[in-house]
């Protein structure tokens, strides 16, 4: 088996005594989508609050196994280093774009760190200069290249405010592919979309997991995504694993049953308790 | 109101209510005043025929506004502009009550009619569009923007001829080198709150650091202006530096409480470290600048030093230096346009203008937020301390006095005013804000009122700014066609 892009082992999350993540150990792998499914509440947004730098984990240990150097420890870096040393890239459960900025300076701005990271186009854009013009092309020729996919060609300039909802989803996507991640992390891609868009949102990830060779974090709550194009499923109920698998085996987990419909057990025995004490 | 509402009945009841409100608000503010007789007791003088005039004034621009915003907005804007010049004309006959209260009134129903004007027709539009995202080009294809490069460069010619206009006095010019001051301390400011959203309320603080870095060394080791310009902008970057660190982790209020107390420490530090700064007597005798130290703008040089008259050989002239200045505050001003138009096409730029927008989206994309809002800090601060050196030797002297928090609130003003990162907003601001109190300085007393009235029209009119519209930084269309290469790497 080849070793995963990341690996997370006893991830614990507290906020004062509340635990939000439990222990909490899995694995995701370049060129496949990872998801993370659970009710509401169950501590799915808070894991990949930890993975990306925003929160800092009270315990445990997310690796981050790189080709081109040694492993990382993801929960020591943060802030931008994330993005910046990481590769690690994020959209948000409500849309942060720079919604008064055009389209594609969204997608310029991602690419920030590679264009400032030599002194030359950091200052040499007051001259003009020949390297910072050619990172200044290369720079639009990417944006472009999303753009093209996303057909937003048309509405380059306009603000990225004025997009529709489905539009504004999948830019935000683009926008993280900009950084040029190496695992992408998705907080509920589908979220308010309407089943077209949905479906279309299915391809757009199927094709960046296939052509751009990322592993994918996906927090989702539409099960028409998740069951689709997941490769592998992590269910999460009140900060602890209940179960994991391939889609077809976690759908029929009895423990996620449970965890999404409730215990038949349980509801019959509150129901009799109820009936007890209007009787009595 | 739109035309449904216009009834004349209604009309008449709103004038009404208006009157009534001026007259209770006005009675106090300007019926009554305090007066002293002969042995020195104060007395109450009631003054109705103030308060008549105010009243009526309200009830005029009441009854008129309907017609200037709607049918006649052309004209009433030309007539109450023509208006304002009789007024500004017959100042000396009319009391200091009549004169504000005609000047605001006529101020009203002038802009009320030159904004339906522009609201109506499609050509002004477009024009405050264009204007609003004026880029003079620097040789990038991508980013150049040629329509409006001949009235630029029509600008810089008027701005360079000005000082030999035969109508321009000394006066004028001392006017101008004043909005010229501001203007580099409002463009330096717009980086920071315009386009990287923080409200730096201690900007003064970088002013004052300028001046002083060039009076002492310029006293204590006789370092010429030339020399000490970018040493002032240095160590105003430091000063944005060492404040920067602190204060960056905060947000919105309390980032601009702290920038506050930040000022307000310079200046008392200033006001009480008597041996190096002089304290509240402030450093006099701050050398003027030299013609690139080739020549003095005096009358009489000292030993070995040439005179300017002398050089070209014209008669001497007080004018000469005031000019002088007037040329080196407007090329600082060029400068500090150029680097922030510059700058805001930039990778950085658009950084700052996304931390406004968002930085928590900004972190998820690798922007170094610290970094990023030092830089910010860092170049409005040296652009501060630039314009605080030429203050410098512009006065002559230095006090603590002339860095109070007044400063930055107008410099604030200026960029709120203009529409938070236009640069062609803040000149115009410049213009309202440091033209208009001189306008009205017949009447000492009441021009901050009419100062503040025309800052509530405004805001009421134009609530983002007199230029609220803010052009992309680069625009698909023009980039995707003049690079052929992008579209085969798209491919």
């Amino acid at each position: 088996m080849k070793t995963p892009l990341l690996e997370v082992s006893g991830l614990t999350m507290r906020f004062g005594g509340l635990t939000a993540v439990d222990n909490l150990s899995f694995n995701a792998h370049e060129g496949e989508i990872t998801s993370i499914i659970g009710p509401n509440g169950a501590g799915k947004t808070t894991v990949f609050n930890c993975i990306t730098g925003f929160y800092r984990a009270s315990s445990g240990h997310i690796r981050l196994n790189r080709n081109d150097g040694p492993p990382l420890a993801l929960e020591k870096l943060t802030g931008h280093k994330i993005s910046t040393h990481g590769k690690v890239g994020r959209t948000f459960q409500n849309i942060r774009l720079f919604s008064q900025m055009t389209v594609l300076e969204n997608l310029l701005v991602a690419q920030h760190d590679r264009m400032t990271r030599s002194w030359m186009t950091v200052v040499g854009g007051l001259w003009n200069s020949a390297a910072y013009r050619q990172e200044d092309e290369s720079s639009i020729a990417l944006a472009s290249k999303w753009l093209k996919r996303l057909e937003l060609e048309n509405k380059a300039d306009e603000l990225a405010g004025s997009l529709p909802y489905g539009d504004q989803r999948r830019l935000e996507i683009a926008r993280a592919m900009c950084t040029e991640p190496r695992m992408l992390c998705l907080d509920e891609p589908a979220a308010g979309l309407n089943p077209a868009e949905s479906d279309e949102l299915n391809n757009f990830l199927d094709e960046i997991r296939r052509t751009q060779g990322v592993a994918i974090l996906l927090i989702e709550h539409d099960m028409s995504v998740v069951m689709k194009i997941s490769d592998y499923i992590i269910v999460l109920d009140y900060g602890c694993k209940i179960s994991e698998g391939e889609p077809a085996v976690v759908k029929n987990d009895p423990a996620v049953i449970r965890a999404y419909l409730g215990d038949e057990l349980e509801e019959e025995t509150a129901v009799d308790r109820r009936q007890m004490e209007m009787q009595s | 109101m739109d035309n449904s509402a216009f009834t004349w009945r209604g009309l008449l009841k709103n004038s009404f209510v208006s009157a009534l409100w001026a007259a209770v608000l006005v009675t106090p503010l300007v019926g009554l005043r305090t007066v002293s007789d002969e042995s020195g007791v104060l007395g109450i003088d009631f003054r109705p025929e103030e308060i008549a005039v105010v009243v009526a004034a309200v009830v005029v621009v009441r009854l008129l506004l309907p017609l200037a915003k709607h049918t006649y907005n052309m004209a009433f804007g030309i007539g109450s502009l023509i208006f304002m010049f009789a007024i500004i004309g017959y100042a000396e006959a009319l009391s200091q009550v009549s004169f504000a209260a005609l000047m605001i009134a006529s101020l009203m129903l002038c802009i009320a009619g030159f904004t339906a004007v522009i609201k109506e027709r499609e050509v002004w539009i477009k024009l405050s569009r264009r204007l609003s995202s004026t880029y003079p080009g620097t040789g990038n294809k991508l980013n150049r923007d040629k329509g409006l490069r001949p009235l630029l460069f029509l600008g810089i010619l008027l701005a360079l001829a000005f000082p030999f206009f035969p109508s321009t006095d000394r006066y004028i010019l001392d006017l101008a080198i004043l909005i010229l001051t501001y203007l580099v301390l409002g463009w330096g400011l717009n980086i920071v709150v315009g386009l990287a959203g923080l409200l730096d309320l201690g900007f003064v603080a970088f002013y004052a650091v300028g001046a002083y870095t060039y009076s002492l060394l310029a006293i204590h080791f006789d370092l010429s202006f030339w020399a000490c310009l970018p040493l002032a902008g240095i160590l105003a970057a430091v000063s944005g530096l060492l404040l920067g660190f602190p204060v960056l982790r905060l947000r919105g209020d309390y980032f601009a409480i702290v920038t506050l107390g930040f000022g307000e420490i310079i200046r008392i530090v200033l006001l009480n470290w008597s041996e190096m700064s002089g304290g509240p007597d402030g450093l006099t005798g701050v050398p003027r600048p030299s013609l690139f130290g080739i020549a003095e703008f005096t009358r009489r040089p000292d030993a070995g030093v040439t005179a300017f008259h002398d050089l070209v050989g014209i008669e001497y002239s007080p004018m000469h230096r005031i000019i002088f200045l007037y040329f080196i505050v407007l090329a600082l001003a060029l400068v500090v346009n150029f680097v922030a138009l510059r700058l805001r096409k930039m990778p950085i730029g658009r950084a700052w203008e996304a931390l406004r927008e968002d930085d928590i989206a900004c972190q998820s994309i690798g922007i170094n937020r610290t970094n990023i809002k030092l830089a910010a800090f860092m170049i409005s601060a040296s652009f501060g301390g630039v314009a605080g050196a030429f203050f410098a030797t512009r006065q002559g002297y230095v006090s603590p006095e002339s860095f109070t928090f007044i400063e930055s609130a107008i410099v604030i003003a200026i960029v709120i005013l203009g529409g938070m990162g236009s640069q062609l907003g803040v000149l115009l601001a410049t213009l309202v804000i440091i033209g208009l109190p001189e306008m009205f300085r017949e009447v000492e007393e009441y021009r901050m009122l009419a100062f503040g009235a025309a800052m509530v029209m405004i805001m009421i009119w134009r609530p983002g700014g007199i230029l609220s519209h803010r052009s992309p930084s680069v625009r698909y269309a023009d980039a995707d066609m003049e690079l052929p290469h992008a579209k085969e790497a798209a491919s």
